[in-house]
């Protein structure tokens, strides 16, 4: 048991010191191992990144504890001598709860007073922020999970963390796929509530009497099937953002509830007599054009002027001068790692249909677009034919729809000729599935034979059924 | 009750340290009654998950023992109804002895 004994530092200082106090001070993975590679001591650091405890390490072969892949390939301690200077390397280890850590690796002989190894010190440096922080880099021209380095974005991105920093309401217009929900979640993570919750309820997805119990909450016994206290959307965002989207689809009864919050910042919950005074920032947003359903008696004209304290208006993509090709690498990159694939680029023809389109979907439907294709690209270059058909039916960029004065009113309304094609890239999923069907059907529920259909992995093609539910 | 597979990942005399980098591996078949009716070591040309969880598949193997996985496919595996012991480290033999004693759990460091 002479591993297990606490090892002591003797003659550096007045006092022994406690070599594992020490080490397990220090904020990196440190191991101790001996000639046979095996483990004498690791301190906390360690422990945290692996997932195994001091006690169960101890004399077992480093390479089985830290499971890396440098360790299995390449053990850099079977190659050193007393001469080897410290030995630096990338790779990567899986630790006990199966997670793949990006870690850098040094390893040092120790020597005794004569020069002889005997044994190895092993640090080991998490890679994971770094990583995450070079992907930040990379993205330059991006604000939070938005990318663009058009002027009409710029501004935007300049703006964002001046409209965070007040508690006014916030109204983020813009067509379907410009990003409306991002650029809310940016504004709370950017203002002084990012510690509290960021809400998001979507004001057209539920039934109106439903709607009401989900923002503002009811007392048990205030309807039937109320059958407990619900504290409601806006309770839960007290102290942080509640972001209203699809504002424009509220009920107009409901509208003047929130037209009373707004002034008086007092929720009553159905069936309740007391108010509750909720410290909520409001956001909303929407693709209807809220000035016109004024006009038209749909909203309410002090509603719209409570909310139009702040205004964000997002450009669509057809707008964004060379953001396309910003984006497109973007996601190229982003895919190629989520897909596995190796796809370089696009070819000159695919590249002019995709700069030629009018994008009614927005940035949502060209990720759409270059996740179609790559699905179905198998080389490395995204061609003609890997695009969705449905593109060279659609109408080319109509100059006249952008400067026509009359289009102010419609300005972040899909225009009617592109409806149908919205309707097209927002189903992709329901695309996705019906080919990963077809493919099983064809493999005759063969999925390793599907996959080489589809032209994907068997594990892209098991998460994706299980993503679908097909199974 | 069926005849049952098992296989373990190798490297030399040990549970290979990561499912994903194993070249060698042992499929050990049973008998209703636990007792070894084949052993078959395999040696791949190079080493690759997605190739070790087809070969899961298409052999029929029932129980996997192995040290270090990745999560997505012990999600994989275990959705296809295969039992894993992970992380467990040590030489092969023993880890089979302890599954046959019924001793044997996820984690378990049985020495090398």
């Amino acid at each position: 048991m002479k591993h297990l004994s606490i090892p002591l530092i003797k003659n550096l200082t007045e006092f022994t010191i406690s070599l594992e106090s020490m080490i397990d001070n220090i904020p990196m993975g440190i191991s101790v191992v001996d000639r046979q590679r095996k483990i004498i001591l690791i301190n906390r650091s360690f422990e945290a990144l692996t997932g195994f405890s001091k006690k169960e390490v101890i004399g077992i072969s480093c390479g089985h504890i830290l499971r890396s892949k440098q360790c299995i390939k390449n053990c850099p301690i079977l190659t050193m001598d007393e001469n080897s200077e410290l030995a630096c390397n990338e790779s990567d280890i899986i630790n006990k709860d199966r997670q793949l850590i990006p870690v850098r690796l040094n390893v040092a002989s120790l020597k005794n007073v004569n020069g002889e190894i005997e044994g190895y010190i092993e640090t080991i440096e998490d890679l994971r922020a770094i990583r995450e922080l070079d992907t930040q880099i990379r993205h330059a021209f991006t604000f939070a999970h938005l990318i663009g380095h058009s002027p009409q974005m710029e501004r935007i991105f300049k703006i964002i963390p001046v409209f965070a920093q007040s508690d006014s309401s916030v109204l983020i217009t813009g067509e379907t796929g410009t990003g409306k929900d991002m650029i809310a979640e940016a504004i709370h993570q950017a203002s002084n509530r990012s510690k509290g919750t960021f809400v998001k309820i979507n004001c057209g997805a539920l039934p109106e009497n439903l709607l009401e119990s989900e923002l503002f909450g009811h007392q048990k016994g205030s309807f039937t099937g109320a059958i407990e206290n619900k504290p409601g959307r806006f309770r839960l965002a007290h102290n942080g953002t509640l972001y209203l989207t699809e504002i424009g689809d509220l009920p107009l009864t409901l509208q003047v509830k929130i037209l009373t919050f707004l002034d008086d910042q007092v929720i009553h919950p159905i069936g309740s007599t007391k108010g509750f005074q909720a410290n909520v920032r409001i956001i909303a947003g929407t693709h209807r054009n809220l000035e016109k359903m004024v006009k038209e008696g749909k909203f309410r004209a002090d509603l719209l002027f409570r909310l139009n304290v702040v205004r964000i208006h997002l450009p669509p993509l057809r707008e964004r001068e060379n953001d396309t090709g910003l984006l497109l690498d973007h996601f190229l990159n982003l895919l190629n790692t989520k897909l596995n694939k190796k796809v370089r680029g696009l070819s000159v023809a695919a590249l002019k249909t995709l700069h030629n389109y009018y994008y009614p979907g927005n940035v949502r439907e060209l990720r759409n677009i270059i996740e179609y294709a790559m699905n179905v690209c198998q080389g490395n270059q995204v061609e003609l034919e890997h695009l969705p058909t449905y593109l060279f039916g659609a109408k080319l960029i109509i100059e006249e729809s952008v400067s026509n004065p009359e289009s102010e009113t419609t300005i972040y309304q899909t225009p009617p000729e592109v409806q149908e094609t919205t309707r097209q890239s927002q189903t992709w999923s329901e695309m996705e599935k019906n080919m990963i069907l077809d493919a099983l059907s064809k493999a005759r529920g063969k999925r390793s034979k599907a996959a080489e259909i589809l032209g994907c992995g068997r594990s892209t093609l098991w998460r994706k059924i299980k993503k679908y539910k097909i199974m | 009750m069926m005849r049952q597979k098992l296989l373990i990942p190798l490297m030399g005399d040990d549970i290979a340290p990561r499912f994903d980098l194993a070249t060698e591996a042992v499929i050990i078949s049973f008998d209703p009654e636990w007792n070894e009716e084949e052993e078959k070591i395999l040696v791949f040309s190079q080493a690759s998950a997605e190739d070790l969880c087809h070969l899961i598949l298409t052999e029929g193997i029932k129980v996997v023992i192995c040290s270090a996985i990745e999560e997505e496919y012990y999600h994989y595996l275990t959705w296809k109804k295969i039992k894993i012991f992970d992380s467990v480290i040590g030489i092969w033999k023993k880890a089979t002895e302890s599954f046959k004693e019924g001793t044997l759990t996820a984690g378990t460091i049985l020495g090398n």
